[in-house]
């Protein structure tokens, strides 16, 4: 028995692609991609219509998917980020039908319940064995976990594994197993390393997304919370990494053992593992060059599925264990709903993520973000898009004051006896408004451009199309 | 009450909008260093406007001018006087005359605003081998002086030596600037660590400064902030000790008696005005009395 | 004051703005804006008030706004206009 075939326009007529059916990729090769573009080229070299592309993330280099689109290839697409440049396409109305944003674990719930099904999912693996063992780990193009692959590997009708390093069978160590896998392509690049992964990221040195850092540290640090077993996630953002040192320095000071970091795995939280803040990693998703390292050297670095990670559908998922995850946000409001995916002027640029999964279960679940960015408050009466509701956030970290989401009192109580500027977001929203100015409300398309589906399914809110002027 | 200090460049909108927010008691908005010469009108326009509309409050303003041997410290001052710094940051002061020639042309700006003489302070930066020596001339000079501010990168380039983390060339210029000014009754301000990651390297060199008599410390990064306020501010021992010495002195006041003691040392003027500083300060800092 | 010359200020960095202004007949103002739906009106409104405010009548003046503070609009305009009335 073979799996190996010639060519990804192979793998496509043998997997039985036809007009209306699903295909799925994952995102761990990130802006690196090669494999979407280039399954995609070929579906459209086969005549193939009306596919709906179901993809963990999209980012800049699939801008393509936009001639696809046009010329009737691509009729839908689920996501849970879209990068600016096909979000605002998307957001000038060039689909009839409605993005689905989920979230990191929402996706996996609806594809293994059938809500969504795949008829073929194309799955790039940095490294395979021709019977579709495969990891990412290992190879030219290696970017560590396969996290987001799992459910489409284990649900899809089809299952096509796109590899450039094809090892004799079998590889040890595998993520995705050969009991899933129909087909093997071997190509000569699946995606560009450079995009795939970076190099270390430093952290921020703009002194405001210092002082927020500092904040954000001592908010956890009086939570309550900063105890032996303390579990921790937080973004690749700037002040998100300056927060993750600054609290290493603590933990190593008041020598606190955690019990592990989560998410998508740079560096310093890597560092934080060697330097004994935590017991282990648990990784969807590596970020950069020492994650991807440590995962594949560290037993204690240990690769999860989306579905492990955040997906409500199942009894139990680590961000259920989770005690404090730092945030970002474009737009918060007065009820503390927070937008991740429109800017200020209403177009597509982003998406969930784990954002609404994490908030969601995290005991302390915090944002960071600027007072203003651009003369735009982040506090606004009410944000463009839900992307995670109120209720599951705890505090909004600024340089200009704390704000806690009143439904915490003790937490508000504690971090005011700290001495900690506590301020009351309406307040907030007023300071930051006597520095900006008060902007004016954006106009608001009349048609549906995308929704957002809630982690636990149903629908959060809708975005509409940007008008043209 | 001046802990910190911060320098923000002055051409640059960004940092100069979220000065309050980075935790220094005072910040310096710097058209000198900072600023390239062709830039100079920019910066001295930008920082006056973010002076005359942005709202400071509950932290302090320090303007560095450009030095007094430049075609711009005057218009500077123009600019800059009208919406009141709490002091002006006099660059390459090397001598009395130096700041005369300031503290004049600054008399000249308070007339014309009507303001009243001496409304805005001054402060001059050491940076020179001259200047270090002129040291208690300068800070006597006027008493618009309100503190002396040492430079150590300048400095150290003057006195052809290597500017190092221990610290070890600038300590004549330290000890020599603490001395001049407590002499002449003038705050004196310590040179900013400059090694931003080096959050060993601030806690040393702040303690250093805080020990040799510095009222507070300059800093280039906000991330020094903290650090500095930390060692700058006064410990719960030093403020019960403070209102212990008060509490003496109003019941020795009440007895009648003229010299008292307490812990068997003799609580003199100095120490009744250290005192009354060190309460002010915890006061500010929402500090109570411990015991 | 009268323009003379073509003069520019400020950049194009984040929270700053640039400003061009040249002699001309009248007044024209352009702006290009990061944040013209929320701002765009204000922004005009700051410009034209700079220029009354310095006795500028004759110009064009092109402003690229990056979310540049209005004191920062005010300062960048304000030292173009200074630049080319020299």
């Amino acid at each position: 028995m073979s799996k190996l075939v010639n060519s990804i326009r192979e793998a496509i007529q043998l997997a039985g692609l036809k007009d209306g059916m699903t295909v799925s990729f994952h995102h761990h090769l990130r802006n690196g991609d090669f494999v979407l573009n280039m399954v995609m080229e070929e579906v459209a070299n086969l005549g193939i219509k009306d596919i709906t592309v179901n993809a963990s993330s999209l980012f800049d280099t699939h801008l393509p998917l936009q001639g696809h689109i046009a010329n009737g290839v691509v009729t839908g697409i689920c996501a849970n980020y879209i990068s600016a440049p096909l979000g605002r396409a998307i957001s000038q109305g060039i689909l009839e039908k409605p993005v689905q944003f989920r979230t990191h674990g929402g996706r996996p719930s609806d594809i293994c319940t059938g809500n969504t099904p795949i008829d073929v999912a194309f799955i790039a693996a940095p490294t395979s064995d021709p019977m579709g063992n495969c990891s990412g780990k290992y190879g030219k193009s290696a970017c560590g976990s396969l996290g987001y692959a799992y459910a489409d590997a284990m649900h899809a009708k089809k299952v096509v594994i796109i590899t450039d390093n094809l090892v004799p069978y079998p590889l040890m160590d595998f993520s995705i197993p050969e009991i899933y896998v129909d087909y093997v392509v071997n190509v000569d690049a699946i995606g560009n390393p450079k995009g795939i992964v970076s190099g270390t990221t430093q952290i921020t040195r703009d002194p405001v997304g210092l002082v927020m850092a500092q904040h954000a540290v001592k908010v956890i640090e009086n939570s309550g919370l900063l105890k032996d077993g303390f579990s921790f996630q937080t973004g690749a953002g700037g002040a998100s990494l300056a927060a993750a040192k600054f609290l290493k320095d603590v933990m190593l000071e008041k020598g606190i053992q955690g019990s592990f970091g989560l998410g998508g795995i740079t560096g310093y939280l890597v560092d934080m593992l060697h330097a004994g803040c935590f017991k282990s990693l648990m990784d969807v998703q590596c970020f950069d060059l020492k994650a991807v390292e440590s995962l594949r050297t560290n037993p204690n670095h240990q690769e999860i599925s989306a579905m492990q990670y955040a997906s409500p559908a199942f009894k139990s998922a680590v961000v259920d264990s989770l005690d404090v995850v730092i945030l970002g946000a474009t737009e918060i409001d007065t009820d503390f709903n927070v937008n991740v995916h429109t800017d200020s002027n209403g177009y597509i640029m982003g998406g969930s993520g784990g954002h609404s999964d994490t908030a969601a279960g995290a005991k302390l679940s915090m944002i960071i973000a600027p007072m203003f960015r651009a003369r735009l408050p982040i506090v606004t009466d009410h944000v463009n898009c839900i992307s995670t509701p109120g209720k599951d956030i705890d505090v909004l970290v600024t340089q200009g004051g704390i704000a806690v989401n009143p439904k915490n009192v003790e937490l508000t109580k504690n971090l005011k006896d700290a001495g900690l500027p506590i301020i009351d977001i309406h307040e907030l929203k007023e300071k930051t408004e006597r520095i900006t100015g008060k902007p004016k409300v954006i106009a608001k398309g009349d048609r549906v451009v995308a929704e957002v589906i809630s982690r636990n399914g149903g629908i959060l809110d809708k975005i509409y199309n940007v008008p043209s002027f | 009450m001046r802990r910190s200090m911060l320098f923000l460049p002055g051409n640059n909108p960004n940092m100069l909008i979220n000065g309050n927010c980075l935790g220094s008691d005072a910040i310096i908005f710097d058209l000198e260093d900072a600023v390239a010469p062709d830039q100079k009108d920019a910066a001295r326009i930008l920082v006056r406007n973010t002076m005359k509309y942005m709202d400071f409050r509950g932290c302090e303003i320090i303007v560095r001018i450009n030095s007094i041997d430049t075609p711009y410290w005057k218009q500077d001052l123009d600019e800059i006087m009208p919406h009141r710094p709490g002091l002006i940051l006099v660059p390459k002061t090397c001598s009395a005359a130096d700041v005369l020639e300031a503290d004049a042309y600054m008399t000249q700006v308070e007339e014309k605003l009507g303001m009243e003489k001496n409304t805005v302070g001054l402060m001059p930066l050491i940076e020179t081998a001259l200047g270090v020596e002129n040291a208690f001339s300068i800070a006597s000079a006027t008493k618009r002086v309100k503190a002396l501010f040492l430079g150590a990168e300048d400095l150290t380039a003057d006195l052809q030596c290597k500017r190092t983390k221990e610290s070890r060339e600038i300590e004549y210029a330290r000890t020599r600037l603490v001395v001049a000014a407590r002499a002449a009754g003038v705050d004196v301000y310590d040179t900013p660590f400059t090694d931003v990651n080096d959050d060993e390297g601030i806690q040393v060199d702040a303690a250093l400064a805080k020990a040799l008599g510095f009222t507070g410390k300059a800093s280039i990064s906000p991330r020094h902030v903290e650090v500095i306020n930390a060692v700058f501010s006064p410990t719960q021992k030093e403020v019960d000790y403070a209102y212990e010495v008060l509490e003496a002195i109003a019941l020795a006041k009440e007895q009648g008696k003229g010299a008292i003691s307490l812990y068997g040392k003799m609580i003199d003027a100095p120490i009744v005005n250290r005192a009354k500083q060190t309460i002010a300060m915890a006061e500010a800092l929402g500090m109570e009395r411990g015991m | 004051m009268e323009i003379k010359k073509l003069a520019s200020a400020g950049t194009m960095e984040s929270s700053d703005a640039y400003v061009e202004i040249e002699p001309a007949t009248g007044l024209e103002i352009t702006l290009e804006s990061v944040v013209s739906q929320q701002f765009g009106d204000s922004i005009r409104q700051v410009v034209r008030d700079v220029l009354t405010e310095q006795g500028v009548e004759n110009a064009k003046i092109r402003v690229v706004d990056r979310g540049a503070l209005e004191c920062v609009i005010r300062a960048r305009v304000e030292t173009a206009i200074v630049r080319g009335g020299n």
